[in-house]
Order: C-alpha cells, then structure tokens, then sequence
C-alpha cells in the first residue's frame, strides 16, 4: 500500500544504513541528497492521497498494531491536516539542509547519519498516535542535536552542545511524568491519543498533567523561562544544524502542545490559558527587545527565533479556530523562514568567516544572490505582505481579536507593537551588513552561492511565496483539524 | 524420582560438571595452552545454554528445598549467557593469566551459588547459595595477583560481605525465632506485622541491599571495582547484581507480602538515596571503572523502583530491564577491557581523542553509553521508561519525578563520557585496537543486543507469560 506512513521512518532507515557502507564522501552527499528527495517525493503522494480521499476523518491512513501488549502500548502512526503539512514542512528543510551542507569536508559520513537520525525523530514525531512512540521519537532526536552541535558547531560549542541537551531532556522528562499521569489516571491505562480522545480525562488529572506537558513541549518550543538554550544552541550549530534545530525540532514541541496538550486536555488549557498567554506575550516581546541588542547575525536570528515561536503559543492560548490556524501556519513560515535565514547566515559566515554586524558590510555588492536571500529571509520575519510571516502574524492577530476581554486585548496589542522592533532589528542588520558601505576589501574577492546553496535557497523561497501568495491552500488543508480542536474548547465553555 | 532430579536440576548439574572437567585438566594438566583450554570452556557454556533451553520445567525437589520454574530456569540462562559474554570480552586478559583454570573454577561456582540461590525454596538452601556465590568472588577479586589494590579491594569485599552475610543470617534467625521454620511457603503465611518480624525484615534487607550495593550500603562498590580485574568487575556489575535481583523479585518480594507496606517505605527511602547520591558521585569520576561502579549503582536503583510496585508487570520489567542492562554494561566493559588489557589505561583522560583512531570501537562504547543512559533508539530507553512507569503503578509521582529527573543528571555524565571520545583532542590517542575475534563477537552480540530487544515487544511478553505459568 503506497499510503503506509512507516515508510516514512524506514525510507531514512534505510539510507543510513546504506551511508553507513559507502565510503566516498562526494557518494556520500549524493545518496543523503537522493534519499531526501525520495522523502519529499514520497510525502507529496501522500498529500495528494490525502487529499483526494472520500471520506474526511480525524485521522487518516492508520496503521497500528499491539507492541508492548501487557503494558497496552501501541505502535499507532496516521497522519491529519496539520501533521501532514507538518511533514511537508519537514522534509522541505531537510532537503534544503543538505544541499548547504555539501561543501562540509570533517567527518561527512557521521554528519549526514546524524542529520539523517534528528529528521527521523521528526518524521516519526509528527506521525505517531500513541504518547509513548511520540516521546520515543522525540528523544530520539535530542542526541543527535548534542553530537551535531559539539562535533561541528563553532564557538562555545561544547557548553551550548550540552546545555541544550540537558534542558531538552529536562523537557522530556517533565512531559514523561505527565503522560504517565493521564496514564495511571484514566481507566483505560493507555497512551493511545485515539483512545483518549474519546475518554473524559477528569479535570483534576487534567490540572495536574497539563502544565507537566505544555512546559515539557514548551522548552522544546521555547517559551519564556526556559528559551536559554536556543540562542547558545542555534549560533553555536553548524549551518545544516541550526536549520534542522530552528525549522524542524522547535516545531516538534509547537506540535506537541497543540496535539498532545491542547487536544487531549481542553478543560484544563482553557483553565491554563491566560498563563499561556502571558508567557507567550512575554516571549515575543522580550524576544524580539533582546534581539535588538544583538551583534552577532546568528544570535539574533536565534532571539528572533524565540519571539516568533512565542505567536505558536499565543495562537494556541486565544483558543479559537482562527488563531490555532495562525499557530500551525506560523509553524509551517517559521520553519521555513528560520532554515532560509540560516542557510544565508550561514553562506555569509562560510565566506567572510565572520558573523558580526559591525564587521560586514556591503555583501550584496559581491554576493548579489546571498545578499538578497537574506533579505527575503528578513522581510519574511518582520512580516512583509506577500510572503508567508505577513499570513501566519495576520491569522494569529484576527483569532486574537475575536476575544473580548481587556487581557486579550492588551496582549494582542503588545504583540502586535513587536513587530515593529522586528521591523527595527531586520532592517538595520540588513542595512549595515548586506548593503551597507563594504568595511573589507578582501569581502568583494568572494564567490557567490553554488548551485546547490542557490538551489537550497529557491527551494525554500518558493515555499515562502507559495505560502504568502496562495494561503487558502494551506487553510484548507488544516481547517477540518483546527475545527475539532477548537469545537473542543467550545464544548467545554459552552457547558459552563 | 531420579529422572527428575535430573531434569529439574540441569543447569546447576551442568555446571557442576564443567567444574569436574576443569578440575581434572588441572589435575592431570593435559590441556597446555591457555587459549584451548578458553576455547573448552566457551564450548561448555554454549552445550549449557542449549541444555537450560530444552528444561524449562517446573517442579521441586529434595522436599522443596529445591524449586525450578520456568522463569527461574529463563533467569539462569540469562546469568549463563552474560558469564559467557565476559569470557569471550575477557579473552586477552584470560589467555595471559598463570592461573587460568582456578579462575574458571572459582567464577563458575560462584555461578552456581547464584543459580541455587535462585531455585532455593528454603532459607538453608538460599543462605548456602548466597555463601558459595560472594566467596568465591572475593577470591576473583584477589585474581590480578601482582597488583597491590587487588589484594586490598578483596579484603575490603570479603570483609564486609561477611559482615552483611552475618546481619542476614541474624534476620534468618529472628523470622525461624517466630515461626519454627525456615521453609519459604511456611514462613510467607506465619510472617506478620510483630516487632520481632520487622527487624528481621530489615536486617535481611540490609544484607541484600548491601549485595546489590545500594545507598547507603554502597561504600565498598568503587573501592572493589577498582581493584578487580576488568573481567571480575564485570562479572560483580552486572552477573551478580542480576542475581541478587532475580532473587529479590521471586523469593523476597513473595516472602515478605505480608509485610508490604513497611518493604514499600524501605524500599522508597532506598531508591531515593541510591539514584540522587550515586548520580553525584559518578559525576566526580576519573577512573573508569570507578565511574561504572557508580553508574551501575544508580541502574540498580532504577531497578528497584520497578521492584516496589510489586506485580507481575513490573517485576517482568525488571527482568527485562536486566536482560537490557547485561548487553548495555557489557558492551561498555567490552570496549574498557580491550583498552585496559592491551595499553593498561583506566582514567578516563585516556579516552580523549579515542574516536580519532578507533571509531567502530567508539561507536560501540557511545551505543552502549546511551543504552546505560536511556536515549533511544538503544533498547535501555525502553527498560528505563518501563522501569519508571511500573514505579508509577505505586502512585508516587514524587518519587517517579526524582527518578526522572536522575535521569537527566545522569545524562549529563554519561554526555561528559561521550565527549571525550569523540570531540576533545588528545596528543597521544590510543592507538587502533586488535582486540581479535573473540572480543569482537563479545562486543557485537552487544551491539545487536542493544539495536534489537527494545523494538521486539514480543520478549517482554514472554517474560510476563513465564510469570504466569
């Protein structure tokens, strides 16, 4: 059956079992290139199968059986709306991400292996139903982000390489002993998300899983107390690293809030949701001030990181369907924008060997394609319309407003107020090191992007236009599954 | 009656006649060779694998002195195939040895004492086993026979073993005290919440919890460790300690149900001690084997908390979790034994810059390391969620909390292991590795072993079917 979503994590399986048998490098490169085609390929059939279905369910192309039987654990993957674009989005950076890795030369095959596991977790992250195979993928991609980091990383690395490791786990560890919770304290004892949903989860279990979880997911995500390790791990990551970290495994714990936290428990996150909001309110605004202060391109892409992934958390703690849809699209933008940003801070740092503001200048003049991709990247981000920030920011500021409610309005008005710092931030890092006055003569000696960075990059621009230009597509397809959710919170509300 | 004794009591028959055979080689000296006489003995264990597979029967003997059930006999396979695992990882140091036949002796009978103490339905029988098992091994710990710290570290492990042998023996004699019997099924339905009862509930335990060296019975695992030669080390890190669990799981737990809830605070108070103070200590390592000794005194607290839950799930997690626990440590002291026998290195500054010219042994050692760790996709994060989530049956959540977040602690040294390997530079990294073949199989039946048994689920079913029956 063409529609089997295991293929999904056995088609990296078996191209790291094939890179780990060939020696060459450029060969090397070459099968991890194919490999991340096929999976692209691969997805969009998928896409296409879900969409041409008949007939619209939760959850489609389920495929489970017992796996732990005595322990009623069960190995459940299928797939809806927003985990499908989720995959898109995924496989998207991954391709994009190996092609700006190409010119890598210390420990290649190792490093593609790596990149290669971190994707697999994701794949399987988004695929899986049952709380136990999505924490197992979920682990599973934290150690390969430790060795990608202290292996290949720049700067402090070890420090940052170890720090994130530590918080993810912490993470993960706090979202273990919530599921245990809803485990022990339902009567089914069942990590199975199909099962639960169908159960009333009490409220008091509820109370006391559902922060264990969101906290969980939100180090994963950064939410505001516990973002430290994003700026220290992006910046210290290696270009492929710091794509697959912002694009792929923040998004991990976005997704988990909304399916495992929000979806699962209703009554308590509609009890949590002003917190949330807070905390969210807080991570943009302090967010996008602290990327303000910043002199090094790739911290502050990485504190802007954490400003845009606090608008994941405000769409899903204004609870209505406009702004849960705002939330998975800025997943979708902000993965792809944030790899963009990346891959040409990246390029930029490969050629010039330096990342500060102060010392560029001038790098559209040798490097016009380099220069006008991180241009796109940043106007994207400060949410220029037409590109697909403006949508997502847009979607999520509309759901806001739907509240009544002097909380919700002074918060949407707050977040609102920081696009204007991002505006502030973007175009001054643009203004000084991309046109700016050239600082090094030695700076206008460079080469331009490769075909494969150039191909990397248009790939990744296309998506941000597709997006930008054409949002109903990406509307439709979530919209059934964002309904559910939010009918969800209506019920809860409605019976008060 | 006869026919029966035999099939019931294959396994430690089995082992009783490699003891004979090898007694008669030394004897008569007729094997000359260090490596054949390896070789035979490997060869005897394989025959004694294939012979506790075809027994799986149950049945008691000598009056029920002697019980064999089918998970008893699943448990002694698991204890003969982790000793034939350290035989094949121990081979260089094996083949070097002056005295090699009086070690074969010396670790097989206390294998033998395991298994006894395994199938003993009777106090007098257990108390034999436990004795034949901890003195031989404080002989095995003398066995680097030139070196200083061996000689101590033996002194150090008999001494203390004898002291917790005799605490233990005192709690024997307290529960015979108040029921007249020694016999298991009598003493499960005469022990009651009485004073006397308590104590000697508690000084059994203290013995045990000294065997499987918990918090704060610990004090003599770094120091013995150390000492010991790498094979003997392993063999007291994890053989051992899985007897002493099996035994907690199928003769304590039973005996003392009626004294559940007392067993469950001792227990707690345990675990929290073991798995908190232990992690602290293996941070401040810088030998290796002084880190494992730490290292495998927090898995046996991991293991424990499966153990307080007392039902048949969590104790077949535990035993799965010592299956996992055997492949994962072992993999680990396949890769410290080559570096030790062949360059003499034991610190853990030696394994800087280790992956530059091994980095097919590295990645064996970094698999293993995760396994012990609990990252996925190494089978040990199956064992420790499933261990962490029995522990959850009890409803502590304050308890299964601290255990997870140990988790996280002890992933920061194990990550601080993982480093030294593969990022930090060393100006004189150890040199490429050959350890030949019999390593290698010891390191890569590790290796599979790790990659397999966590996504079979049907193992894990089998243990808990064999609980059943």
């Amino acid at each position: 059956m063409i529609t089997n979503l295991s293929a999904l994590i056995i088609i990296p399986l078996l191209f790291i079992l094939l890179l780990l048998f060939s020696k060459d490098k450029l060969l090397i490169k070459k099968i991890s290139l194919f490999g991340a085609i096929v999976q692209l390929i691969y997805i969009i059939f998928i896409l296409i199968a879900y969409i041409n279905q008949s007939h619209k369910e939760d959850f489609t192309f389920i495929n489970s059986f017992s796996w732990f039987k005595s322990l009623n654990i069960d190995y459940i993957t299928g797939i809806d709306g927003i985990s499908i674009s989720m995959l898109l989005m995924t496989s998207v950076v991954v391709l994009a991400g190996i092609l700006v890795s190409w010119k890598i030369d210390f420990r290649v095959k190792e490093f593609f292996i790596l990149l290669y596991l971190l994707s697999t977790g994701a794949y399987g992250f988004f695929i899986s139903l049952d709380l136990f195979l999505m924490f197992f993928f979920l682990e599973l991609a934290v150690i390969p982000k430790y060795l990608l980091i202290a292996i290949w990383g720049s700067g402090k690395k070890e420090y940052s390489a170890m720090k994130l490791a530590l918080m993810l786990m912490t993470g993960s560890a706090l979202i273990l002993i919530g599921i245990l919770i809803l485990y022990f304290d339902t009567q089914l004892h069942t990590f199975n998300i199909l099962k639960l949903t169908e159960t009333d989860i009490p409220v008091e279990t509820q109370r006391i899983s559902f922060p264990l979880i969101f906290v969980g997911f939100g180090i994963f995500t950064a939410l505001f107390p516990f973002h430290t390790w994003v700026p220290d791990g992006h910046s210290s990551a290696p270009t492929a690293a710091s794509m697959f970290l912002a694009g792929i495994s923040m998004k991990l714990g976005g997704y988990g809030c909304l399916r495992v936290a929000a979806f699962l428990m209703p009554e308590a996150t509609i009890e949590y949701s002003k917190i949330i909001i807070l905390l969210a309110v807080i991570a943009i605004f302090y967010g996008a001030l602290a990327t303000l202060m910043q002199k090094d391109l790739k911290y502050m892409n990485a504190y802007s990181s954490v400003s845009h992934c606090g608008f994941i958390l405000l769409g899903i703690g204004m609870l209505n369907q406009t702004s849960i849809n705002g939330a998975v699209i800025q997943m979708i933008s902000h993965g792809i924008m944030t790899a963009l940003f990346f891959a040409s801070i990246g390029m930029i740092y490969e050629r010039t060997h330096t990342r500060k503001i102060e010392e560029l200048g001038g790098v559209i003049k040798s490097m016009p394609f380099i220069g006008s991709v991180f241009m796109i990247a940043g106007l994207c981000s400060l949410g220029l319309p037409g590109l697909s920030g403006f949508v997502a920011e847009m979607t999520i500021f509309i759901g806001a407003w739907q509240n009544d409610g002097i909380f919700y309005r002074i918060s949407t008005i707050i977040s609102c107020a920081s696009i204007v710092i991002t505006a502030v931030y973007i175009l001054r890092a643009s203004g000084k090191a991309i046109t700016g006055p050239v600082k090094n003569s030695e700076f206008l000696k460079l080469k331009d992007a490769t075909i494969a960075e150039k191909t990397a990059s248009v790939l990744l621009v296309a998506v941000i236009l597709i997006i930008g230009f054409t949002p109903f597509l990406l509307i439709n397809l979530i919209n059934d599954d964002t309904f559910i959710i939010s009918q969800n919170f209506l019920k809860v509300l409605s019976s008060k | 009656m006869n026919l029966d004794f035999f099939r019931l009591m294959l396994p430690e028959l089995f082992l009783i006649l490699i003891i004979f055979i090898l007694l008669i080689i030394k004897i008569g000296d007729f094997v000359k060779q260090n490596t054949y006489l390896i070789n035979i003995v490997n060869i005897l264990f394989v025959l004694n694998i294939g012979a506790i597979l075809l027994c799986f029967n149950n049945g008691e003997l000598f009056s029920g002195m002697y019980i064999s059930k089918s998970i008893f006999s699943f448990e002694k396979l698991i204890l003969v195939c982790g000793s034939l695992i350290i035989f094949l990882l121990s081979h260089h140091w094996l083949k070097n040895h002056k005295h090699l036949a009086e070690f074969y002796i010396l670790i097989i009978s206390s294998l033998l004492g395991m298994e006894y103490m395994i199938s003993s339905g009777n106090f007098l029988m257990f108390y034999l086993g436990l004795e034949l098992a901890s003195i031989t091994l404080a002989a095995l710990v003398n066995f680097d026979l030139e070196k200083k710290k061996s000689s101590e570290a033996a002194m150090k492990m008999i001494l203390l073993s004898a002291f917790s042998s005799g605490i233990m023996l005192f709690g024997i004699s307290l529960l015979y005290g108040t029921s007249g019997s020694l016999d298991f099924d009598v003493l499960k339905n005469s022990i009651s919440a009485n004073k006397l009862n308590i104590v000697a509930l508690i000084f059994v335990f203290s013995g045990f919890a000294f065997k499987i060296s918990a918090v704060p019975f610990h004090f003599w695992t770094a120091d013995v460790y150390e000492g010991a030669p790498i094979s003997v080390t392993a063999f007291l890190s994890v053989i051992s300690k899985a007897a002493v669990v099996f035994v907690f799981i199928s003769v304590l737990s039973p005996l003392f149900n009626n004294l559940y809830f007392l067993w469950n605070y001792l227990l707690i108070g345990i675990i929290a001690l073991t798995i908190t103070i232990a992690n602290i200590f293996a941070i401040r390592q810088h030998n290796v084997k002084r880190f494992l000794a730490f290292s495998s005194i927090v898995q046996a607290g991991y293991i424990l908390l499966a153990i307080s839950a007392n039902n048949s799930i969590a104790q077949s997690s535990a035993i799965y979790f010592i299956i996992i626990y055997l492949f994962s440590n072992l993999g680990v002291f396949a890769v410290v034994s080559a570096i030790s026998d062949l360059y003499n290195k034991e610190e853990m500054k030696d394994y800087r810059g280790l992956y530059k010219n091994n980095p097919m042994l590295s990645w064996a050692l970094a698999l293993s390391i995760f396994s012990l760790a609990g990252i996925p996709p190494a089978a040990g994060f199956f064992g420790k969620i499933f261990l962490i989530t029995s522990g959850a049956f009890t409803g502590n959540y304050a308890l299964i909390a601290l255990a997870v977040i140990n988790l996280v602690i002890s992933l920061y040294y194990y990550l601080m292991f993982i480093k030294k390997i593969f990022i930090e530079e060393n100006e004189y990294p150890i040199e490429k590795l050959k350890p030949g073949l019999n390593v290698y199989l010891a390191i890569s039946t590790c290796v599979c072993g790790i990659l397999i048994i966590g996504f079979i689920g049907e193992i894990f079913e089998f243990i808990t079917r064999l609980f059943v029956n």
